[in-house]
């Protein structure tokens, strides 16, 4: 049986193999220029340590290269292709004026040690950019050195480390919700932390009186992620403040859901100590596959003193500057400033946004997340009924009656012509279906979502097996991962 | 929608947030500006960055060519806005690339595995740092002075918060690891010895023979690579354990410090103690061949606090970039573009000397070498600044033993005039120095 879909159909898509199978001598992409200084003799300036052999490089012309690339880019799925609704994500649109400013000569070729001054280009994106999100943030300090989410948990919990220990002492455990995700309990333990679980209450909220309970004064911070994992607001996130703040912890927030807050409500205001941020979610900036992201970490007075250094600094003649005599610094967490070109991307984004553009993503965002909400309420069973922002969690409860799981489910979201939805975490749903449409699609793709969820739950009535062998469509079947995993085979050999 | 909801405006859909933490005025960020008031922002910042200079810059950021089909695929949506590939069926385009970035990662390293990506070569260095100190179970780490000291300074912010003791290792007049001090301070508790090779110097570190002290002691041996385009012409570290990368030389834009791109690459023995994601072959229900992210009971979305590390997201994308510059040089490319390097660093380094001293001369070096000027390089430099040139970097801030010295690099992209020109100014302001000593002198004989 076939329940066509109105989004995609199939195409012919090119077979291609592993580069080193196209490799033959001979065939080169490169050309040096002639050498305007004498050769020199490898042997006697390098000695014993002169390379003999690059082994199995690869050699290829250049139309096999771009051929090679191209034909494996046309084997994934993109936000550029479509819908991408990964819960906790935030796949929304990757601006093309964002790559484009990245690239303007002058950002893109400055070297991170030239002088100060003829950096002020690149020191004033990072001053402006750190502004804008202490703004939107509304906290007092913020640096833009961690590399991606999870290295800003970690330079946040270092902040809470060395707070804690300019107190008299480090503390030995960090509170994390049960519906966190699965950076924070490994950040925890990479700053030194032993992690103690903190249970939900029924409506997915953080349960206060047990909180109340496990807060001690062993208790260096909670992790808490706002809205969490189920896209629902913590209601009484001041309550939890007040309780951590009482016996000496701070709040730490996992900023992954920014974008049910941007304009609306600002963390700073609702008493978060330290957060970080992702570039690469709320702000707009490419996944591209896995990375690069961007993690800044803003904090509360108290704790600026620790942040890593550098921080850049206006000077009295106006001009910026880093500052490195930082005392009480908990030290660098990457070499050079972080990665420059994201803060690049991020900022235009907030320039194309401005104000109310800002204001109007969030609403966007969150009406799109309870749009599908509602057109797939009754069709999914949904967990928990507390009020949803910016994403929705179904749970695979009815389809599982017939065998079907989440994983199967999404398999066969793939034919319809979307990506997945997040099913790994939150671990306290039982086959979660975690969903953020952002605020990038149109109602018109919403509704192809929704058309396309829907087919699925009737196949799942009628033909259940169909959907367990899902995907039906694409390149290649469902994968032996246990395999993978059981032998690994991590490069090729001839 | 707000009707299909059951709401009357999009308000109501934020009244989960308490009112008194909603916000009730505009943003205060800059207005809403068009594309093209955008691109003239940047475009002016871009002004004020030394646009159009000539730079002898290295310590961790090397200016190479960078060929432009590389921008032109990663600039590809299906590329661009993918998200990390869980999915393998429709995701075959990011994995197959991430495989193909390991084999010639293992290749160039000498190493039997490499990763899908770190942050970049500090975080690396530091993350296989930590994987040593699983391996072995010991926690204490010799560090060599000579590793790029915004290395040493990261490792150093996770070590302290670990309970890792660093000891730190000198250099010698060559250069090279002072293998006297070495053998001192490693002792049965150490887990590994963390060298770079070529180090912050560009002096080349005799590998096997530092391997060989560390093994004896039960120790691992992890070397950082900044200079990955070294790999081309000189061996690679066989002898090490770990080896710890950042890759920016090969395609990466030196883009102000990043986002550059780290890697780890191991023995086949540790792969269970790496950290960072995995691609693995495997085949799909018809035998058809596939690839998938592997080994994931190492990583913190299955194993959480257990975890080897906490990373998630990495560089993909900045790898893409690594990997097609990769193949676009390929096998010969790859040593001719090191020959290079090579022969304008030797030119230099032989034309500096006339007039300067250059510092570790006893040992092989690729493209990076000190020069010690009579005058402050910061002087020279400002110098050097008002022709449009960039000179070496003053080492002071980092090592102030080495007194006036500068670290100059040379690449593929310094050209004869280029050098001639930085030299001529070197030899200036020895000569005035050389001079004013020289009154000084007749006046104190006077």
């Amino acid at each position: 049986m076939t329940h066509m879909t109105r989004k995609a159909t199939r195409h012919i898509s090119q077979n291609e193999g592993l580069i080193f199978e196209k490799s033959s001598p001979g065939k080169a992409a490169w050309k040096l220029p002639p050498l305007d200084v004498p050769e020199v003799d490898t042997a006697k300036l390098l000695g014993k340590h002169e390379r003999q052999d690059l082994g199995n490089m690869p050699e290829v012309s250049e139309i096999e290269i771009i051929r090679h690339f191209t034909r494996l880019s046309t084997w994934n799925y993109a936000i550029d292709l479509g819908m991408y609704p990964l819960g906790s994500c935030t796949m929304k649109y990757n601006p093309r004026v964002n790559e484009f400013v990245s690239r303007v000569e002058g950002l893109a070729n400055g070297h991170p040690y030239q002088p100060e001054k003829i950096s002020q280009g690149a020191l004033r994106i990072i001053k402006t950019l750190s502004d804008c999100l202490l703004e939107i943030t509304g906290m007092d300090a913020i640096t833009l050195q961690p590399a991606a989410g999870a290295h800003g948990e970690l330079t946040g919990l270092l902040l809470v480390r060395a707070y804690q220990q300019s107190k008299g002492n480090p503390r030995k455990k960090i509170l994390i919700p049960d519906s966190a995700h699965g950076t924070n309990p490994a950040t925890a333990t990479t700053a030194g932390y032993a992690v103690e679980n903190l249970k939900s209450n029924d409506r997915g909220m953080v349960d206060v009186a047990a909180l109340a309970a496990q807060m001690n004064e062993e208790v260096a911070a909670l992790m808490l992620t706002n809205p969490n994992t189920l896209g629902v607001f913590e209601r009484d996130i001041h309550e939890i403040a007040e309780l951590l703040h009482a016996k000496g912890g701070l709040l730490y927030m996992d900023g992954a859901n920014m974008n049910a807050l941007v304009a609306k409500a600002r963390p700073g205001d609702f008493g978060v100590d330290v957060l970080h941020l992702n570039l690469h979610k709320t702000f707009s900036t490419p996944h591209g596959g896995g990375g690069p992201g961007s993690g800044p970490v803003a904090v509360k007075k108290i704790l600026e003193p620790f942040l890593p250094k550098p921080v850049v600094i206006a000077k009295a003649d106006g001009t910026l500057a880093f500052e490195y005599n930082r005392p009480q610094s908990v030290g660098r967490v990457r070499a050079f400033y972080g990665n420059f070109g994201m803060f690049i991307r991020a900022l235009a984004y907030i320039f194309a946004n401005g104000p109310d553009g800002l204001r109007q993503t969030t609403e966007d965002a969150v009406l799109n997340a309870n749009y599908i909400r509602k057109g797939l309420e009754g069709v999914y069973d949904l967990p928990y009924s507390t009020p949803s922002m910016h994403e929705v969690v179904f749970s695979d409860k009815l389809q599982a009656k017939k065998g079907v799981k989440t994983l199967d489910l999404s398999k066969r979201l793939i034919d319809y012509g979307f990506h997945p939805f997040t099913m790994a975490f939150p671990l306290i749903v039982h086959g979660a279906l975690m969903i953020e449409p952002t605020e990038s699609e149109p109602k018109e793709e919403l509704d192809l979502f929704i058309e396309a969820m829907k087919s699925i739950a009737a196949e799942v009535e009628e033909d259940p097996q169909f959907v367990l062998d899902a995907p039906h469509n694409t390149r290649i079947s469902r994968l032996d991962e246990t395999a993978a995993a059981r032998k690994p085979v991590l490069r090729w050999k001839p | 929608m707000l009707k299909a909801i059951g709401v009357r405006s999009v308000n109501d859909l934020f009244s989960p947030i308490p009112a008194e933490y909603r916000l009730s005025r505009d943003l205060a960020v800059p207005r809403q500006m068009a594309e093209s008031e955008i691109v003239d922002w940047f475009k002016q910042r871009a002004k004020e960055n030394g646009d159009g200079y000539a730079s002898f810059l290295g310590a961790g950021a090397y200016s190479h060519y960078r060929p432009v089909i590389i921008d032109a695929l990663v600039q590809r949506g299906e590329f661009l806005t993918a998200y990390t590939p869980y999915q393998p069926e429709v995701a075959q385009g990011t994995l197959q690339a991430i495989f193909e970035f390991q084999t010639m990662i293992s290749e160039l390293t000498g190493m039997e595995v490499a990763n899908a990506s770190m942050y970049d070569g500090s975080t690396a260095a530091t993350e296989a740092v930590m994987m040593a100190v699983r391996v072995t179970g010991k926690s204490e780490v010799v560090v060599a002075r000579s590793v790029h000291p915004e290395y040493r300074e990261v490792l150093a912010t996770y070590a302290t918060h670990q309970g890792i003791p660093l000891r730190t290792v000198s250099f010698t007049d060559t250069g090279r690891l002072d293998l006297k001090e070495l053998e001192k301070a490693i002792t049965g508790d150490t887990a590994c010895i963390l060298i770079q090779s070529p180090n912050f110097f560009g002096t080349i570190e005799d590998v096997e023979a530092i391997a060989e002290i560390a093994h004896q002691h039960g120790a691992l041996l992890v070397v950082s690579i900044a200079e990955t385009a070294s790999l081309g012409i000189v061996g690679p570290p066989r002898a090490a354990d770990i080896v710890a990368m950042e890759a920016q030389s090969f395609g990466v834009p030196l883009g102000f410090g990043g986002p550059y791109c780290g890697v780890i690459a191991t023995k086949e023995k540790f792969v269970r103690q790496m950290p960072g994601r995995l691609a693995g072959q495997t085949v799909d229900k018809k035998g058809k061949r596939g690839f998938v992210l592997t080994l994931a009971t190492r990583e913190q979305h299955i194993r959480r606090e257990k975890a080897t590390s906490n990373i998630c997201t990495n560089q993909a994308l900045v790898a893409l970039m690594v990997n097609i510059f990769m193949t676009v040089y390929g096998k010969v490319g790859l040593r001719e573009l090191a020959r290079q390097n090579l022969a304008k660093t030797a030119y230099a380094a032989d034309q500096f000397s006339k007039h300067a001293k250059v510092r570790f001369a006893g040992g092989p070096r690729f493209n990076e070498f000190v020069v010690e000027t009579s005058e402050d390089p910061y002087a020279i430099n400002a110098r050097l600044l008002g022709q449009k040139i960039i000179g070496g970097l003053p080492l002071k801030k980092f090592y102030p033993e080495l007194g006036h010295a500068a670290l100059w690099c040379c690449t593929e992209l310094t050209t004869r005039s280029m050098i001639d020109t930085a030299v001529s100014l070197v030899a200036e302001s020895e000569h005035s120095v050389r001079s004013k000593k020289d009154i000084e002198h007749e006046e104190v004989v006077r």
